[in-house]
């Protein structure tokens, strides 16, 4: 009798522990709720009771990650729950958190509804009145006319999110597949929803959804080759054939596990999958022409959040599955991040639109995170932690200004236009001024405090190569950044230059909570950083 | 006949959807080859899931159809979008933003 014609016993019902898994339940239940608003309610109500909802049900989630760490599951009580599906320990938990609070504040960002002028007495968003319709043709007309709106994107990013809140817990190859998935299809559908420049948010979507999907298979076919190497999917499971001392070993297994071809070529197509996501070079192609074609409150959230929730992929996978060939890919991930660092910088240096130059540091940033991954420590993974929550609200910020600088064609995001902004509104020029200066890491910032703690923990383990680079590449960097603000303050503001639009107070609560959380970790890291230290421990 | 010569065909049609990705440059072409990768990687699977005599590798098969079949369904729904604005599914033809 075989496995796989006669049932084993009887199928005992699986064990679930929702309280642990509730912050991402509640996030995916609330995106099918709001597809069923989509389906059932009037038009005129869905845009109210999509962003109520969304507001709520982040709110609601953010309370159960508190309460779960609360309950000391970040520390003694971390656990795996579903079946060995998911881990709920500290790293998922830091990274959930920050992820749920990304993900309140780019609410606001989608749901700005004041910045496009006003179409046929209605106001709109920036995204497009009806997706299926071909720019600038009479259906885009009739449907704008008739006062459509897509509030799709509510559900598409509560989605996107719950996929994100799976992606750093993950802790088998199947939900790492899935959460993957989850988290990158309703990416795909927001990049192609910007109401102005259509043509170029549609070929950013194409683009980004070719490359991920292609990203995707490798992925896949690495998780198969892993999956052969092991016989099981659970991290734990690959993490003890890799050591050499499986619990119990069949002839199936006794027959694949002295083939280190599987291992190799397995962990390589996973890890490169991940790095897609992270978008760090030789995986970066796609960034740039992402993030400018893709509607900018679109941008925001997908630099902010997607980085977090890959790292989090990426920290666990290496630290739980991949510890013992470290020295099979450790030099490996020294050549990326090294050229994610030194590419990333000198290539902005060229850049003349603003959301081209802000992808291009993501590529950059990707590389100092990296160099924090790489330092193989407790300490390194509670550096990362800190650095990407400092750096997603920096990010996130940074965007919104972005959104905020107009002329008579939308968003002005040529650099020149730029000129002389911080003589006309010295508010906003002053605030972007200070995201700049998180970027570049200047001491007061949170750049600083999280560029020092990846640093120092990379030193610590002995990385000094990758530290001498990184801070290279941030001199570099800084070059760039200090470029903008001296072209905002010190040129002459042009002729026909671009206005600031005055937003609606979502937007300017927006900006100011990531104002506050910039200037915060950079002037009292402390607290927070004892919060990542306690939280760097990974379950298996 | 041993399984192996099943993860030999899982390999070469990986890398025959691979290079079509890469050398194709009708999009549709290009994501039916992506199509071709993800069923590579759902053979390589079930063979897997054979050789160890557990059912883990079939379950994932299983998942893999699900999560392709939406895949198609953005895919494809962006894939039209973009033929009804240009009258092209070439992605040469998709660069109004280059470096």
């Amino acid at each position: 009798m075989n496995s796989w014609t006669h049932a084993q016993g009887v199928l005992e019902t699986p064990q679930f522990e929702w309280v642990a898994l509730s912050p991402t339940l509640i996030v995916v239940g609330a995106a099918v709720i709001g597809v069923l608003v989509e389906a059932f309610a009037p038009r005129r109500h869905r845009y109210g009771t999509q962003v109520v909802l969304a507001v709520l049900a982040l709110a609601t989630a953010f309370a159960a990650v508190v309460g779960l760490a609360a309950d000391e599951h970040a520390s003694t009580q971390a656990q795996v729950a579903g079946m060995g599906a998911l881990a709920v320990d500290g790293p998922a938990l830091f990274l959930q958190g920050v992820l749920i609070l990304v993900g309140f504040v780019s609410v606001f960002l989608f749901a700005e509804r004041r910045l496009e002028p006003a179409e046929h007495g209605r106001a709109v968003d920036s995204f497009a009145a009806q997706a299926a319709a071909v720019p600038g043709g009479t259906a885009e007309k009739l449907a704008v006319k008739s006062g459509y709106t897509t509030t799709e994107i509510f559900p598409l990013m509560l989605f996107a999110l719950g996929g994100m809140l799976l992606f750093p817990a993950a802790n088998d190859l199947l939900l790492l597949f899935i959460a993957l998935e989850v988290l990158s299809l309703p990416l795909y559908l927001l990049c192609a929803l910007s109401r102005r420049r259509r043509l170029l948010s549609q070929e950013a979507a194409v683009k980004y959804f070719l490359l991920g999907a292609f990203a995707s298979a490798f992925l896949l076919f690495g998780i198969a080759l892993l999956y052969g190497y092991a016989g099981t999917l659970s991290y734990a499971g690959i993490a003890d054939v890799i050591s050499g001392a499986p619990p119990a070993v069949d002839p199936g297994l006794a027959a694949t596990m002295g083939n280190d071809a599987y291992l190799l070529i397995g962990g390589a197509l996973v890890v490169m999958g991940l790095l897609f996501k992270v978008g760090a070079v030789p995986f970066h192609m796609w960034t740039p022409d992402v993030y400018q074609g893709a509607p900018t409150p679109v941008t925001g959230f997908m630099a902010a959040a997607t980085k977090v929730a890959a790292f989090g992929a990426l920290l666990r996978l290496l630290y739980v599955v991949l510890p013992g060939m470290r020295w099979d890919w450790e030099p490996v991930l020294w050549g990326v991040a090294i050229a994610s660092m030194l590419a990333g910088a000198v290539i902005a240096i060229t850049q003349t639109d603003v959301k081209r130059l802000l992808a291009y540091s993501s590529i950059a940033h990707a590389g100092f995170i990296l160099a924090g991954v790489l330092a193989l420590s407790e300490d390194g993974v509670s550096s990362v932690l800190f650095y990407l929550a400092a750096y997603s609200f920096v990010t996130l910020g940074a965007f919104a200004v972005v959104t905020l600088v107009r002329d008579g064609d939308g968003e002005a995001t040529h650099l020149s236009k730029w000129a002389g902004l911080g003589r006309r509104s010295p508010l906003l020029a002053g605030v972007f001024a200070l995201f700049l200066l998180a970027f570049a890491g200047i001491p007061l910032t949170s750049g600083f405090a999280g560029k020092f703690a990846v640093f120092s923990a990379a030193a610590d383990a002995g990385a000094m190569g990758l530290v001498i680079v990184g801070v290279i590449a941030s001199a570099i960097a800084a070059f760039f950044y200090v470029r903008v603000i001296v072209l905002m303050f010190f040129s002459e503001p042009q002729e026909d230059g671009p206005s600031v639009v005055v937003p609606s107070p979502m937007t300017t609560s927006m900006l100011g909570v990531a104002a506050a959380v910039t200037v915060v970790l950079g002037v009292a890291p402390q607290y927070f950083l004892d919060l990542a230290g306690q939280a760097g421990v990974f379950v298996r | 006949m041993s399984p192996e010569n099943y993860l030999h065909l899982a390999a070469l049609l990986f890398t025959i959807g691979a290079c079509g990705v890469l050398l194709r440059r009708n999009a549709i072409v290009v994501f039916m080859s992506i199509e071709l990768m993800l069923n590579a990687a759902n053979l390589a699977l079930v063979t897997f899931s054979r050789m160890h005599g557990n059912l883990d590798g079939q379950i994932m098969a299983f998942f893999v159809m699900v999560v392709a079949a939406a895949e198609v369904v953005v895919g494809l729904a962006i894939i039209v979008m973009v033929y009804r604005s240009r009258h092209s599914a070439s992605v040469d033809d998709a660069s109004l933003m280059k470096l």
